[in-house]
């Protein structure tokens, strides 16, 4: 049978290539036209330099763009993308040589010939199939069980944008069967469908001798491809599927720097000069902020693991990119000039994204750990936050705790001159006070929850017994320490943060020592990740578990006994700085310790309400306390002893341990306080 | 409009051991941080948002000595458009007789609306600036405002009282109003909005300048004699009570009825 081939078939009298080149112009034209206007907002926006350290963002991108390796974190919603995800780096070779077969009808990409051409096609047709397969599983999935984490509350109109991209992928796959079935018919070599499943599959509901039919669709499918494929690529940029484009760039130029706040404005030398200090609107976010906006695909991952969000609190950081990106879209149209005042004078700090919102965060990290694209949260909030405070406006309730933390260098109000008052006279510890110029092995970093919690001190006790008796040659700087600053940085109040920073780095240089070592997870990662100068710091689970492995000390089972052990992974200890394994393999050097991991542990751990400063702030909405739910938890697998490694998770653990009636039923016990009581 | 706020500068006692200070007549304050009386707080805060409202300028004037600068500048952070500290010597040891006076003299040359204070300070509790202010500059007042309005020629404002109950009041202006806390949400002072209003000169204003002479101020001129200061004569300590939840609640209730606490 004759065959016609699309680029030999004139349509109403035009020839083929004519069309082609026409569409194809116009498709780019208007594509172009559309990402010039979506790159120009993120040319307008904060500078941000993401352009450093090139092997390891190439690395984030192999691996996390191109290998989807966060996806299966979800594990069927994963293995869906993943196919999805493969189907489409597969079928964009197809594409550009459909788009040439417009042109000629024997156009193959140059390295596409011969067994390896005849290869992909094969391997094409059944990818073909697969990615249908899914589409129609996913619109199912979707139509059926409406998981809750991919709904906008509050903003209506985004639901059907799935449908309508999922409709498109799969019309561009039967499009793809019209226009190969019908040419498998007129061609009918036997055998074949082993090669060609979904061209053989189209095939079956094709009529079987009619040339004309046969050939009307073969061309006519090729132009519905070409014409799905042209509107899909520009339907992205418009809607929330922009991350089929921006997703791997925006992987590439991820946050590199772990557990550190960015500065108010890069590339700026005094931020206490600027007009105005944080975010308030579209352009005072940084340009990779905006691309992450772009990039949301709103699976709603993030949110799903919000703790803020499962408590009843308003936030809910996937609606922060979905509000920012309609915010954008609208007063930054495509079409017309933009207002960046926003519209109706809604602004974006404020109206949009409200207080209550910017207030509820711990900065606890899942979202970011868990979004597979690496948006980013708390440098956002943080810049909003920053906004909110050069205003003035913070819940009244940090506002004590921020003000003591300025005149005294502790957020409990204490004298600095009681600072180390908890250090005298005790028993089995001799705790040296550093004076300047003065040197010892370990600088042991309280911070003031450690000084000045009367709970607290007791693992400040704890840890000097240790070392006292490990016979460590360490030393505290008493009234000279002040508070770590972490809350306050991400409070947003960077003024006190580099005030009280300030005083500490030069406590620290005026004195002699290898290393600092702290209890508290947030000093740590203040340390480490957000002081300007570099001091090496570790955190005291990770000497304990240097001692055990020098064998100076060990551990027994008397304190523990029979009881089931778990180990809460602290924020900022596991999610900010990767310490996950020491702990536990402080815990599990106990002979015979019954242990049991929690479900949401490791990168999934669930904050138990917040460190520092967030102690004292009050929030309306929250229908539970995040640590009664995390107290649950525990319960579900039957611990006994709920072990954690920061103070302020002590705290609030203990609280909830109370409120939830399991008083003597469950207990909580810092690692420090149970190594001291487990030494044998 | 313009507006005046009396701002008292007061030792922060909330978690200091506190000492009574040779000659019994004071506690021993060189240890304490100094901070604004947290009802001035809200008086200046109330100043601020009826000059963003109404337009005007805000005054703050503290009688106190030099340290307390640091504050006086927190309110030209929270948006006062200047401040003034008064001090000399002389005035050590002057009861709120000698306050009023001194304050009084500093206002009466000046153009202004509206003189807004807290109606208590944390410290002493006295409570006697206010109204003797007021009578002074011979101007209506009133004390534990919890809500101002300015319109024309008056200011209407909510006093609230015992039991939840309201009183709508409305005055002629110029008056004195002592504020109550809670009138207002107190605006947030960062480090930065200390440092924008680094540059603005905070006048110190003594005796001298305010015509005044030393007799008229501090002990000289002082109407109460404080006679000693002394700390609570030690308790007999905490009762722990012990036992199941239930069985120490019980005790509990015992003991308040026992007390009279409980009917
Ligand atoms: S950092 Fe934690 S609390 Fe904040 S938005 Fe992310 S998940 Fe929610
Ligand atoms: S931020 Fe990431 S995890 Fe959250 S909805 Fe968007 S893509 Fe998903």
């Amino acid at each position: 049978m004759d065959i016609l081939k699309p680029a030999d078939t004139p349509l109403l009298g035009i020839p083929a290539p004519v069309i082609a080149l026409c569409v194809l112009v116009l498709a780019a034209i208007f594509f172009s036209y559309v990402m010039y206007k979506r790159i120009d907002l993120m040319r307008k926006a904060a500078p941000d330099p993401r352009f450093s350290n090139i092997p390891a963002r190439v690395w984030r991108a192999l691996l996390y763009g191109f290998g989807q390796w966060r996806q299966p974190r979800y594990l069927g919603a994963g293995i869906l993308h993943i196919l999805l995800f493969a189907g489409f780096m597969i079928l964009s070779l197809r594409s550009l040589t459909l788009i040439g077969r417009g042109f000629s009808s024997t156009f193959h990409l140059p390295f596409l010939t011969g067994p390896i051409g005849f290869a992909y096609e094969s391997l094409k047709d059944y990818t073909v199939l697969v990615v249908l397969i899914v589409c129609v599983i996913a619109i199912l999935r979707r139509a059926i069980f409406h998981p809750s984490r991919y709904q906008h509350p509050g903003v209506p109109g985004h639901e059907y944008e799935a449908y309508v991209i999922l409709g498109l992928v799969a019309a561009l796959m039967v499009t793809d069967m019209v226009h190969d079935g019908s040419l498998f018919k007129l061609e009918s070599v036997p055998g074949a469908y082993h090669w060609f499943p979904a061209a053989a599959f189209a095939s079956l509901f094709m009529p079987s001798h009619d040339s004309s039919v046969l050939n009307a669709l073969h061309v006519g499918g090729y132009w519905a491809h070409i014409l799905v494929f042209f509107g899909l690529l520009n339907y992205l940029p418009i809607s929330k599927h922009f991350h089929v484009i921006t997703a791997i760039p925006n992987v590439y130029f991820s946050n590199l720097n772990r557990g550190a706040i960015k500065p108010v404005r890069y590339g700026v030398e005094d931020w206490m000069t600027l007009d105005q200090c944080g975010v308030s609107d579209l352009t005072s976010f940084t340009w990779k902020h905006i691309l992450d906006f772009y990039s949301c695909a709103d699976c709603g991952r993030c949110t799903d693991n919000c703790p803020a969000n499962a408590v009843g609190r308003t936030l809910s950081p996937k609606m922060i990119s979905v509000k920012a990106r309609d915010y954008a879209y609208e007063n930054y149209p495509i079409f017309g000039k933009a207002h960046s005042g926003g519209s109706e004078n809604k602004k974006l700090v404020g109206d949009i994204i409200t207080e209550s919102e910017i207030w509820a965060c711990t900065t606890c990290g899942a979202c970011e750990a868990e979004c597979p694209i690496f948006i980013e949260y708390i440098d956002k909030i943080v810049d909003m936050r920053r906004y909110l405070i050069d205003r003035g406006e913070i819940p009244q309730s940090l506002q004590k705790p921020l003000q003591q933390i300025k005149k005294k260098g502790n957020a409990y109000g204490a004298m600095k001159s009681k600072r180390a008052a908890w250090a005298k006279g005790l028993e089995d510890a001799e705790v040296r006070i550093l004076s300047e110029g003065e040197s010892c092995d370990l600088l042991f970093f309280v911070d003031s929850c450690g000084s000045f919690d009367p709970r607290i001190q007791e693992i400040s006790k704890s840890f000097a017994k240790i070392m006292s008796r490990n016979n460590l040659d360490f030393a505290i700087l008493g009234q000279d320490e002040n508070d770590s600053g972490n809350e306050v940085r991400r409070l947003g109040e960077e003024g006190l943060f580099e005030q009280v920073s300030a005083k500490n780095i030069e406590a620290f240089k005026s004195r002699n020592f290898n290393e600092i070592v702290s209890f508290d997870p947030h000093a740590l990662n203040a340390i480490r990740n957000d002081y300007p100068e570099t001091f090496p710091v570790i955190h005291s689970s990770q000497l304990i578990s240097r001692l055990l492995n020098r064998k100076t000390m060990s551990l027994n089972r008397d304190w523990v006994g029979d009881r089931v052990v778990t180990y809460h992974d602290p924020c900022y200890l596991g999610r900010h700085n990767g310490v996950y394994d020491e702990p536990r393999d402080v815990l599990k050097s106990i002979p015979g310790i019954k242990y049991k991991e929690m479900e949401r542990s490791f990168s999934r751990s669930f904050c138990c309400s917040g460190g520092g400063l967030l102690l004292w702030y009050e929030n309306e909405d929250e229908k539970e306390r995040m640590g009664e739910v995390r107290v649950r938890m525990a319960a579900e697998v039957g611990a006994q002893v709920i072990v954690t490694a920061c103070p302020f998770c002590l705290i609030n653990l203990e609280d909830a341990i109370k409120t939830t009636g399991n008083e003597g039923k469950i207990e909580v016990i810092d690692l420090i306080e149970l190594v001291d009581r487990s030494m044998s | 409009m313009n507006i005046i706020v009396c701002m008292k500068w007061i030792p922060d006692t909330s978690e200091a051991d506190l000492t009574v200070a040779a000659g019994a007549k004071d506690i021993k304050k060189d240890d304490l941080d100094h901070d604004i009386n947290d009802w001035d707080r809200f008086a200046v805060e109330e100043a601020v948002q009826i000059k963003e409202k109404v337009g005007g300028k805000v005054t703050v004037v503290c009688v106190a000595p030099e340290d307390s600068e640091e504050t006086l500048r927190e309110c030209l952070a929270r948006g006062a458009d200047e401040a003034f500290q008064v001090w000399s010597d002389e005035m050590e040891g002057g009861d709120g007789y000698c306050t009023a006076s001194i304050l009084a003299k500093f206002i009466k040359n000046r153009d202004f609306d509206l003189v807004l204070t807290g109606t208590l300070a944390e410290d002493d509790g006295a409570g006697q600036v206010g109204g003797m202010l007021a009578a002074m500059l011979d101007i209506p007042s009133s004390t534990l405002v919890s809500k101002i309005e300015i319109h024309d020629k008056k200011a209407s404002f909510l006093r609230e009282l015992e039991g939840g109950l309201y009183e709508s009041v409305e005055t002629d202006i110029p008056c004195l109003i002592s504020v109550a806390t809670g009138l207002n949400e107190p605006r947030f002072v960062s480090i930065r909005a200390v440092r924008k209003v680094a540059s603005i000169d905070i006048p110190n204003m003594g005796i001298e300048e305010l015509g005044m002479d030393a007799g008229q101020v501090g002990q000289a001129g002082a109407r109460l004699v404080m006679e000693e200061v002394s700390l609570p004569p030690e308790g007999e300590g905490a009762e722990i009570i012990a036992g199941k939840p239930e069985e120490s609640a019980a005790r509990l209730a015992e003991i308040l009825k026992e007390k009279g606490a409980l009917g």
